[in-house]
């Protein structure tokens, strides 16, 4: 028996009208997501990238084109708490220290009761690393810690899918590659469906299981690549000669589109 | 130049302990400068007027010397705290109540747009008028008494917090409400998880405008018509030639002012707690 897939669109268009002119954001984008897979999300800007992540989030409504959450609406999705969100910033609540911040998904809309295998706020931050920091504002955090706690807190509840909107575009390189690999061990540890939107060849080729490259104006699919490299990926592979090979025709396929 | 600097710091380095006494030294001579400056200041400016009253010979009901002043401050003292106890009284229920209807306005406005883009421009204007021009206006519609005081220190004060106020309501980051769209919050929880908090910052500087504005409004009220109070404290002591009372009296109602103000500010030190120009 094959598990529905995570992730299912089909013909997905958005506009976006305003008071000039009205914008083709998406057109006519289908694609499907495997259960457990990472999927990650390539284009140059004003490609829709974000856009996608928005609709399958159930924040911007498609004109145009269904999308299917593990089989349901988006919004039957988004209100049974199966989808995480981590902003290009990490949205934390200034007022809240680290915990709370967690928290927060514990406290407003549907409250799911965290069944007995999900990780709690406590288990979340040992698993972004942040443990000990529970009682620090977010102005105490670097970048970096607090897009952790970011991800700490699109995890609890147990989501089965990620959405990650660019999280570390904002974070030096140094913590960016340091991210990159905490976040594959992440998806290791939880099995989380992951569509995370990148404008860089390198993170994308070294994340995704497989690249969705997006063309822009208007943003549809252009390809859909998948990445073979040795598993669990380190660092070090960005290296290799066969790495390098894949992010060269990533290069390739981004410049055709 | 870069050189320069690498030599400099390498001879710095052994001596650690040395810099960073030195560090703490400067710290405390700077710490010990913010208080000593202004009180230099203060003492030069009083230094000032006593020598002109001095040397040009003012008349005591012209200008008061300072330590005529201050004799007035220390014998009256009983006579300025009857006559604060209602000014005091009167800022302050009308801060309460002003403010609170500010609040209430703000989060009906931020609830309704309909309503917010038919009245707002309203409130600016208002806003935009003078409290001296305002004050009259209100004693000739309400009439003598406390009640009427109150009344107008609390229009005074509503103005600037409900714009404030609202501006704060509004002042959500769309990332913010993206997130909890997400986690499907009702919209009263998006109200008090997020709008409320957000909009702290700003009404607390609302809040301490309103300290000076409420006082302003108490002793304004009192001009016209009053027995007791600060503003008719004023009133008596100018037409009767005390300059020295009328100092004094002026003295009595910024002390106030001032308290007032500090006792704000100590609330919002201990409620907004975060950093507020960082964007997270």
């Amino acid at each position: 028996m094959s598990p529905a897939p995570a992730l299912q669109c089909e013909g997905v268009s958005v506009r976006f009208v305003s008071n000039r002119q009205s914008v083709t954001a998406l057109e006519d984008v289908s694609l499907t997501v495997e259960a457990g897979s990472l999927l990650t999300v390539l284009g140059p800007s004003g490609c829709g990238k974000s856009t996608l992540l928005r609709v399958i989030a159930d924040i911007v409504r498609p004109q145009a084109g269904a999308v299917r959450v593990l089989g349901a609406s988006a919004e039957a999705a988004r209100r049974s708490r199966q989808i995480g969100f981590v902003f290009q910033d990490a949205t934390l609540l200034p007022w809240r220290n680290v915990i709370d911040n967690v928290r927060l998904p514990l406290e407003v809309g549907t409250r799911p009761a965290l069944s007995a295998g999900a990780m709690g706020p406590e288990e979340l931050l040992r698993l972004v690393g942040l443990a000990g920091w529970e009682r620090a504002l977010p102005h105490e955090l670097s970048g970096g810690m607090r897009q952790r706690v970011a991800i700490a807190r699109a995890l609890l509840g147990g989501p089965r899918i990620l959405l990650m909107d660019e999280p570390f575009g904002a974070v030096d390189e140094i913590t960016r590659d340091r991210l990159n690999e905490e976040l594959l061990r992440i998806w290791r540890e939880t099995g989380t469906t992951i569509v995370f939107v990148t404008h860089s060849i390198y993170e994308a080729a070294f994340l995704g299981s497989s690249v969705l490259v997006l063309a822009a104006n208007p943003g549809r699919v252009c390809e859909i690549v998948p990445i073979r490299l040795d598993e669990p990926r380190m660092l070090s592979v960005r290296e290799s000669p066969e790495f390098m090979r894949q992010a060269a025709h990533l290069r390739a396929v981004l410049e055709m589109c | 130049m870069q050189t320069g600097q690498l030599a400099a710091r390498s001879t710095v380095a052994p001596t650690a302990d040395a810099a960073e006494r030195a560090f703490l030294a400067e710290q405390r001579w700077e710490r010990w400068r913010r208080v000593v400056l202004p009180l230099l200041g203060g003492a030069a400016l009083l230094l000032v007027w006593w020598a002109l009253v001095e040397v040009f010979q003012v008349k005591p009901f012209i200008a008061p010397a300072p330590q005529v002043v201050a004799r007035t401050f220390y014998d009256k003292f009983g006579l300025l705290m009857t006559n604060l106890a209602p000014t005091a009284l009167e800022a302050v229920g009308g801060f309460l109540l002003g403010n609170f209807a500010a609040i209430v306005t703000a989060t009906v406005f931020v609830h309704c747009r309909s309503l917010e883009q038919a009245f707002f421009p309203v409130a600016v204007l208002i806003n935009s008028i003078p409290v001296v021009a305002k004050a009259p206006i209100l004693v000739l519609l309400l009439g003598n008494g406390l009640a009427p005081k109150i009344a107008i220190a609390g229009i005074i004060c509503y103005f600037p917090t409900l714009v404030n106020m609202v501006r704060g309501l509004q002042a959500v980051s769309p990332q913010a409400m993206e997130l909890m769209h997400v986690l499907s919050a009702s919209r009263r929880e998006v109200f008090f998880k997020l709008r409320v908090p957000t909009s702290l910052p700003f009404l607390f500087s609302a809040l301490k405008i309103a300290t000076s504005t409420a006082t302003v409004g108490a002793i304004v009220g009192e001009w016209i018509g009053s027995q007791v109070g600060i503003g008719a404290l004023i009133i008596q002591a100018t037409y009767n030639f005390d300059s020295a009372l009328l100092y004094a009296t002026v003295l009595c109602g910024s002390a106030f002012s001032v308290l007032f103000f500090l006792v704000i500010r100590t609330i919002e030190q201990l409620v907004v707690r975060w950093d507020t120009g960082v964007t997270l």
